[in-house]
């Protein structure tokens, strides 16, 4: 079937089976391999992505759902001057990832977390973050660095 | 200055931030086919038949090989130590003997009808007695081979002194677990293979070790080295258990030969669950004895290990569980024996630590027994026992040569950072109230061995007319952050700018020979080597420019500012590194130097680890508070990743004591198969970490440092699991076995306040 969504600002048509998640369809349709799967039972939030600003599994969503709606992934964040996005920017000075593999789904989540609560506690990003598994880093500069971008954003605004 | 020693953040990240890293599964490869495993749903059965007509009559299913279909031999012996007749085959040959072996491999045009086969294959299996606990494997009552008329893969049959307690006033014994977990990287396995049109076999391999995956890939194909191209793009985690080369793998590489089509295949994480190696699974009976004042004399081991169904390198970790055997301790008399034996459940193999984190969760565990029993805080036993920093070199009683160390000082300075006496006076104060949220305070001082494989290392650094500089390794990052390290290693050398460097690791065409990146050894000969390329280049500029300046030749100076040479007491005429590199070029030769270093030898890490818990009585649920670690890997070359290597080992650690462990059925079924089902433990339940370095280089490697990689997971376990243990022990409860879930807390706590006896937690 074909299936139109707006992926990172972009116009995406493509004809998939009606069984395809959007995490298939991000990746094998349009192309963005920056999204990554990490299981098979909605565990772990490595296909994190937003959907319409909010952040959701896109392993757990068939595209068809989403069908006319607006998807970002981690190829769409960064700020349009090229500049990484603070959240990103967090990451890498706070030493938040090693691998990478979690990466992309631990950024989208924190985006969505601090539109959601600009000035969260640790606690707060810790529970928040339940559904976003890491096996590298032990979360602690993920946390730092959802901190330091959390600081960063209210600076911006 | 010095960039050593300075947070110099990593190169890698940016890619990783903007578009993702490129995993196996992310490479295009036009035209490609789908492997998909049929995996075994018996634990132990003889296979009757494999049926794939309805699968081979599927449109778009190209193939469904057996192991007969293959044709390849079994896989070898570790070493030439384990028992022979445990190999495993490629795909399963006439038994199954866990749930997930893989027994048939289709390929299909895409990887849905790949999937949808797998449903159409129909097994016929018997059943077979299925022996699943390693206590009672070890009885050989029920034989996973009987030809081998054993169940013990591997043994090392040591002491057994009958003297050994014979002096000490107070001895205290202990039979714990170390449970089997798994290792979870989150990029589970994936390979992708096509043949060159020159005939070669292109290899893309999700491994910690791309050489090794290279050479078993030529053995098991019968193909020269050089007719295998490995390359390894970003690998997402590994932890020890993408070190080994895996059936699967080998039959893609068959399956791409065979077809003349690229092959790939990506695991589910459900047979990831199954097919990865796991970790651990250690039964250990320890035995400690000393004197009524604190001096530990006398010390024993036995280890069970769980090798699962195939001898695999699972079965050879006791080896460094004996080699860590007294720990931090000078312990005049110490023995470990062990037994490895198979069992209907996954194989085991190296996860994080691989060996000594089971030698130092019973030791440490054990330290707290007996300091319980004769009434002494555990902090003031070990530092009672702990060798002097004067006793280096120092050999122990199973004959290990601990490096150089002071432990003291990482004991006393953890102490200092935890509060360790405010703590304690909280505990009374909790105790004496009664209160419903107990506290437990847990030490741990660990020793632990890092490249202990004898391996050497290949590093190449050269400089080319364009100033850039291009440094090849060996070694296998995944997540390690080699590209930033060895950068920081190559500028300090050269005086060059880390912009300017490219680090190259992976491709086993541009680097000729690599042993990888496992068990803590990659600074320390990798790295290593790749320094003393650096330092050879340095010398062969010097060679350069000295026929430039028509100087003496030990009248070169390289500014390492500027990263210019001239001659001593001129600065003013000058010669770049690209100037040079062009002269080389000019001369039809390149500024180019490489090392293959042989191993400098092991060395050894020591920390000690405090962890601060609340657990609460009334639902046995545990909450870390805080964890404390003072880690001395010798010097440090970059803090931040030193402390991000912490980091990543402390929250393994911490999991395993209160959380994670692979459960199976009588009947061998695996319970925890699924990230849903297994404990994989997340930000919520940890805190942040309060980290601390000690200092004290080793003199066995030019670098004087130590591995990083494994330190934290060795540390933290015990010291999480004696303060569970700690927090409840003033009300009755002796110990409890890993992991130290709610229930069993709970079911500790209950079976001592109602007097059922000693709190069994295992066994």
């Amino acid at each position: 079937m074909q299936i139109d969504i707006t992926v990172n600002g972009t116009a995406e048509s493509h004809d998939v089976e009606a069984r395809t998640l959007l995490v298939y369809y991000l990746r094998d349709a349009v192309g963005l391999k920056g999204t990554n799967v990490g299981c098979d039972t909605t565990s772990c939030g490595a296909c994190t992505v937003l959907l319409n600003g909010e952040s959701v599994k896109s392993c757990t969503v068939l595209a068809a759902q989403v069908a006319g709606e607006e998807v970002t992934t981690i190829e769409g964040l960064a700020l349009e001057d090229g500049r990484m996005h603070p959240v990103q920017q967090a990451f890498q000075e706070c030493h938040g990832l090693q691998c990478g593999y979690c990466t992309p789904g631990m950024v989208m989540a924190i985006t969505s977390l601090l539109a959601e609560n600009p000035d969260p506690t640790e606690e707060y990003i810790r529970l928040g973050l339940e559904g976003n598994l890491c096996r590298c880093t032990g979360y602690h500069n993920i946390v730092a660095a959802a901190l330091a971008a959390s600081q960063a954003l209210e600076m911006r605004q | 200055m010095s960039i050593l020693g300075n947070r110099v953040l990593r190169r890698e990240d940016p890619k990783f931030l903007t578009v993702g890293g490129t995993y196996v599964a992310d490479l295009a490869l036009p035209g490609s086919v789908h492997v998909t495993f049929v995996r075994s749903s018996m634990a132990h059965a003889r296979i009757v038949s494999v049926d794939s007509t309805y699968a081979q009559a599927m449109p778009g299913v190209l193939a469904v090989y057996t192991n007969d279909d293959l044709g390849l031999p079994k896989f070898p012996t570790i070493m030439g130590m384990t028992n022979e007749a445990m190999t495993p085959p490629m795909l399963a040959s006439g038994t199954v003997r866990y749930v997930g072996e893989p027994i048939a491999a289709i390929v299909a045009e895409s990887r849905e009808i790949a999937e949808d086969a797998l449903e159409q294959v129909v097994v016929e299996y018997e059943p077979l007695k299925v022996v699943i606990d390693p206590v009672k494997a070890r009885t050989d009552e029920d034989l996973l081979f009987p030809d081998a008329g054993t169940n013990t893969s591997f043994s090392l049959d040591f002491g057994g002194d009958e003297t050994l307690f014979d002096d000490c006033e107070v001895v205290v014994e202990l039979t714990l677990a170390n449970q089997r977990v798994a290792p979870c990287p989150l990029e589970v396995r994936s390979a992708a293979a096509h043949m060159s049109e020159d005939g070669r076999l292109e290899f893309n391999s999700s491994t910690q070790a791309p050489h090794g995956v290279r050479d078993a890939l030529a053995t098991f194909l019968d193909l020269e080295p050089d007719q295998v191209h490995v390359v390894t793009p970003d690998v997402g985690g590994g932890f020890g258990a993408k070190g080994a080369v895996y059936p699967e793998d080998i039959v893609v590489g068959w399956c791409a030969q065979k077809l003349g089509r690229p092959v790939r295949w990506t695991e589910t994480r459900s047979e990831s669950m199954l097919g990865l190696g796991h970790g651990r699974a250690q039964v250990q009976h320890v035995r400690i004895g000393g004197t009524r004042e604190g001096a530990v004399l006398a010390y024993r081991i036995e280890v069970l290990q769980d090798t699962g169904a195939y001898a695999g390198f699972g079965a050879v970790l006791p080896f460094m569980t004996r080699m860590m055997t007294s720990g931090p301790y000078k312990i005049p008399r110490a023995e470990c024996a062990s037994y490895s034996v198979v069992t209907n459940s996954t194989p085991t193999t190296a996860y994080r630590g691989a060996g000594r984190p089971e030698a130092t969760a019973a030791i440490e565990r054990i330290m707290d027994l007996f300091a319980r029993e004769i009434d002494m805080d555990p902090a003031e036993l070990r530092r009672r026992n702990l060798i002097e920093k004067d006793d280096f070199p120092y050999t122990t009683p199973v004959d290990t040569v601990y490096d150089v160390g002071d432990y003291h000082r990482a004991l006393d300075l953890a102490l200092e950072v935890a509060g360790y006496d405010d703590l304690r006076a909280e505990q009374v104060r909790r105790r004496t109230a009664g209160d419903v949220r107990q506290l437990g305070i847990g030490l741990s001082c660990y020793v632990e061995i890092t490249n202990g494989l004898p391996d050497g290392e290949f590093g190449a650094v050269e400089v080319r007319p364009d100033g850039k500089v291009i440094v090849r390794t060996g070694t296998s990052p995944h997540g390690q952050g080699h590209v930033t390290a060895w950068s920081m290693l190559v500028a300090e050398q050269l005086g060059v700018a880390i912009e300017d460097i490219e680090v190259i690791h992976g491709d086993t065409d541009v680097v000729p020979r690599g042993a990888g990146t496992m068990g803590s050894r990659s600074l320390q000969v990798g790295g290593a080597a790749v320094n003393q390329a650096a330092v050879d280049v340095v010398e062969k500029a010097k060679d350069l420019a000295a026929d430039l300046f028509e100087a003496d030749r030990d009248d070169i100076v390289l500014d390492k500012a500027n990263g210019r040479f001239h001659v001593v007491g001129t600065p003013a005429l000058s010669r770049s590194w690209a100037e040079l590199a062009e002269a080389a070029a000019k001369d039809g030769t390149a500024l180019f130097a490489e090392v293959d270093l042989a191993s400098p030898g092991p060395t050894y890490p020591f920390g000690t680890h405090i962890s601060v818990v609340e657990v609460d009585t009334e639902t046995g649920k545990v909450n870390v508070l805080r964890h404390i670690a003072v880690d001395d890997a010798g010097r440090i070359i970059s803090p931040l990743l030193a402390e991000g290597q912490v980091h990543g080992g402390i929250a393994q650690g911490v999991a395993q004591a209160l959380l994670e462990e692979v459960v199976y059925d009588l009947d061998g079924n695996p319970l925890t198969s699924t990230l849903a089902d297994y404990s994989f433990i997340s930000a919520a339940e940890l805190p942040s970490y309060e980290t601390r370095f000690t200092e004290t280089p080793t003199p066995v490697n030019a670098l004087g440092a130590k591995g990083i990689g494994e330190s934290g997971t060795i540390g933290s376990t015990p010291a999480v699991h004696n303060a569970v243990c700690d927090a409840v022990a003033h009300l009755g409860v002796r110990h409890i076995d890993m992991p130290t879930t709610p229930v069993r807390v709970w079911s500790a706590i209950n079976d001592a306040v109602t007097g059922h006896g000693t709190a069994k937690g295992g066994r």
